[in-house]
């Protein structure tokens, strides 16, 4: 175990890693993200290690679990390297024969490569797939090639040689300035520069400051924070370290959701590691700088995120926030200077101090620079993490990226920022993505969730779904947002349950206009984003719920009965079996029908009727056709035989 | 409980009221749920009154002063999942099971709760039971996938 104690030191360190590791030697990388594993990815991991045993290669084949490549929707993903052959959909039994062909004969196995669904066209290199060939993976890139609990392989790659160039051949000051000049904006969601926050904060007498990172990603349908630290922690650890040197910490922490089990590990491991190796404490590389880092786990509170919020969960106590008359970045933790960004903002600081801010300029918008990852996610072909120049249009995420819609159905909307965003519509998608740019339309950046809707999703719902959801997460501290949003909550339930009243929408806009200017944190002044954006684009839905009584998308469960086409049906027993309430009535030869007066409405039989009969039909707005009579519902089956081979007879 | 147990849980943050959090996570974990005299005695040790114990502990949503079910059924609402089509799951699981999001039934076998988001959004709507991932579950699965679990 070395102890580094200077930049030459930790270079002949690098040397010595990098010509160890032969460039030839095939390395198999597996993805051991979180999606992956739920695929069954471990055990991938482990046919691969007992068939390289089996096959003698232990001594010239390394298998690593590595973090999330990002294309989540064909896992568990296997790259070859160094052809960099990328399988998809890998299972342990197709191992043996990735071993003989591709790692032995290096052969390509062609039925586990990406094809094209449409052209069949296949493509062999995981820079080839248009899923990644339209992406800019500077932060994302990294994940594939380095096992993430391992320094070593982090160092290899050229980690730690930012931390080394900003302790020895910059000053605190040339750092700040760099970071203002790459005009790096919070990833987090509000976007605020990071080059001025820690500017503010190295300017406050105090004399102890702190770093922190915001790791309580609480959005529902993001996850990209949690692939960079499960995947590759150190990235986020040096950009901490050259965060704290530039506003003169000592100390760093942090703040991570205890829900991500694997990202504490792995995170808590990475700063074990730096200290061993010198990276981390005392005098770090004998710059004379010392810094450490504690991990605080979060137990479950979506408004820790808030920084406010998140510095109180950190002290110790309830996590809730406080007015910011004056900013944490001077009086923060503790009522001390600290510069909080999250996690994606501090991994983006190394490659800003390497390559300079004129680098990192050179991509994205007027007022977004540098790339932003992205969990693309819902009704989308390619569900994954992208990331992508600022500046690309939605319709390049959603169509080029993402591979469009599933199933031909048709686009609705994207919702972007998580619960304090908006859902953006068809005729905006060509709008492009950045900070100021996503604001004007009604919804934000946020942390960087992107949930894709199609025709079936109901967008009154959806403004129901994330108002319930921050009515129930609200930390209950000011009234506007812990009775507001709960009196919203209740309106929308109301209209998604055929309740809703003339005069609802007008309410709803007078308490949102409330809850926007009256609310203590960004939690409840941006609640009613979810709310207005739907309403500025999809009025017609809330009005055809409210007067008609009627969910045009068919999902709103009060408003929608569900009915069994006797021409379709074959008395097949699948729905009656299957409807949890008994309320198919029916037997074999017997055309089904539904009791109305058992039907909870829960769709189960919608699901499981055989697409080749699909004879569950929905309806919404407009009375159910009554059920045939009894004496008409049997089936001759011999004529219905002769009448169903008629037509391939001819 | 085991009291020798939860003493050394406690034992490295004697005295820091700053790490209440992580002492109760740490219980948590332990004992599945928060037993009142483990929190009598963190506010022995770590002198931080009941009051606050209780605050927290009713604050966050990782903790629970009620014991767990032997199985832990978490249906992930989060918006990927919403979209799929999770309210129905979670609606099925409710009829299935007898007991709503946040409850735990009378012979301790499941306790339901709502996660948002696993980070599983491709596999969506994901019924995650005791760290065991189940994708792309549709309603007609749900009784089959609630079957293995004695």
């Amino acid at each position: 175990m070395p102890q580094l104690r200077s930049p030459d030191q930790l270079d002949a360190f690098r040397q010595e890693l990098s010509s160890s590791g032969d460039a030839d030697t095939p390395c198999i990388s597996v993805c051991a993200g979180t999606g992956c594993l739920a695929y069954g990815a471990d055990q991938v991991i482990r046919a691969f290690e007992a068939e390289i045993g089996k096959q003698g290669l232990a001594a010239t084949v390394n298998t690593k679990g590595t973090g999330c490549p990002g294309y989540c929707e064909k896992g568990p993903v296997v790259v070859i390297y160094p052809e960099e052959i990328c399988y998809l959909g890998v299972k342990p039994e197709d191992v043996p024969e990735i071993v003989t062909r591709t790692i032995v004969e290096k052969k390509v196995v062609a039925r586990l490569v990406y094809s094209d669904p449409d052209s069949g066209e296949q493509a062999i290199r995981e820079s080839d797939i248009p899923f990644y060939k339209h992406q800019e993976r500077f932060l994302l890139s990294s994940n594939t090639r380095i096992d993430s609990k391992s320094i070593d392989d982090y160092l290899a790659i050229g980690g730690y040689t930012a931390l080394s160039k900003a302790l020895f051949r910059m000053t605190a000051v040339e750092v700040v300035e760099e970071v203002k000049k790459s005009n790096l904006r919070g990833r987090g969601g509000g976007g605020f520069p990071a080059g001025r926050k820690w500017e503010g904060s190295r300017d406050a007498p105090e004399e102890v400051k702190y770093v922190l990172v915001n790791a309580d990603e609480g959005d529902p349908g993001a996850f990209m924070d949690r692939a960079l630290l499960e995947g590759n922690p150190h990235s986020i650890l040096e950009g901490l370290i050259i965060g704290g040197y530039a506003i003169g910490a000592h100390e760093g922490y942090v703040y991570v959701r205890q829900e991500y089990p694997l990202a504490v590990e792995n995170i808590a491991l990475a700063i074990r590691h730096a200290e061993e190796y010198g990276l981390l404490g005392e005098n770090i590389l004998g710059s004379g700088f010392d810094f450490k880092v504690m991990v605080h786990q979060g137990a479950g509170a979506f408004v820790c995120g808030e920084s406010t919020a998140l510095m109180t969960a950190l002290e110790g106590r309830a996590g809730e926030p406080r007015p910011k008359y004056v900013r944490s970045n001077v009086k923060g933790l503790w009522n001390r200077p600290s510069v909080l960004n999250n996690v994606e903002t501090w991994a983006n600081v190394p490659l800003i101090i390497n390559k300079g801010a004129d680098w990192f300029t050179g991509y994205g918008t007027e007022g977004s620079k540098g790339t932003k990852i992205f969990s693309l996610v819902g009704k989308i072909a390619n569900t994954g993490l992208v990331e992508v120049p600022m500046g690309i249009t939605l319709r390049d995420i959603v169509y080029k990226i993402g591979g469009g819609i599933p199933g031909g159905k048709k686009f609705k909307a994207v919702q972007t920022g998580g619960p304090s965003g908006g859902c953006i519509p068809e005729r905006l998608l060509d709008l492009e993505v950045g900070f100021d740019e996503l604001t004007e339309a009604g919804s934000m950046m946020g942390s960087g969730g992107m949930i894709v809707m199609d025709e079936d999703t109901c967008m009154v719902d959806v403004a129901r779904y994330f108002l319930h959801f921050l009515s129930d997460e609200s930390c209950g501290k000011c009234v506007p947002c812990r009775e507001g949003l709960r009196q919203m909550d209740r309106i929308l339930k109301n209209i998604t349950e055929g309740k809703g009243q003339d005069g609802d929408i007008e309410t709803l806009e007078d308490l949102s206009e409330l809850a926007m200017d009256a609310s203590l944190c960004a939690l409840g002044k941006s609640a009613p984003n979810p709310l207005l954006s739907t309403l500025r684009y999809f009025r017609d839905e809330y009005e055809a719920h409210i007067k008609e009584k009627r969910c045009p998308s068919l999902l709103c469960k009060d408003l929608v009965k569900y009915y069994i086409d006797p021409e379709k049906c074959s008395a097949c027993l699948i729905c009656l079996r299957k409807c949890p309430e008994g309320g198919v009535v029916g037997a074999k030869n017997m055309i089904h029908v539904i009791d109305h007066e058992k039907c909870t409405s829960c769709g189960v039989c919608f699901d499981v009727c055989p697409d080749r009969f699909d004879a569950v039909v929905k309806y919404s707005g407009e009375p159910v056709p009554p059920p045939i009579p009894e004496e008409q519902r049997m089936i001759d089956r011999k004529k219905k035989k002769d009448h169903e081979q008629s037509p391939s007879a001819n | 409980m085991d009291a020798e147990r939860i003493d050394q849980i406690i034992e490295p943050y004697q005295g820091a009221p700053d790490l209440l959090i992580q002492v109760l996570l740490a219980i948590q974990s332990e004992c599945n749920w928060l037993p009142e005299a483990a929190l009598r005695k963190t506010s022995e040790k770590l002198q931080v009154p009941m009051s606050r114990i209780l605050h927290i502990a009713t604050f966050y949503k990782a903790f629970s002063l009620v014991p767990k079910g032997r199985h832990k059924v978490h249906i992930c609402t989060g918006t990927a999942c919403h979209v799929r089509g999770a309210p129905r799951i979670l609606h099925t699981v409710q009829e299935l099971t007898g007991i709503g999001a946040g409850e735990t039934d009378l012979e301790l076998k499941f306790s339901v709760e709502t996660v948002n988001c696993i980070g599983c959004c491709a596999l969506g709507p994901v019924i995650d039971v005791d760290g065991k991932v189940h994708g792309n579950v549709s309603t007609g699965d749900t009784a089959d996938i609630l079957e293995q679990y004695k």
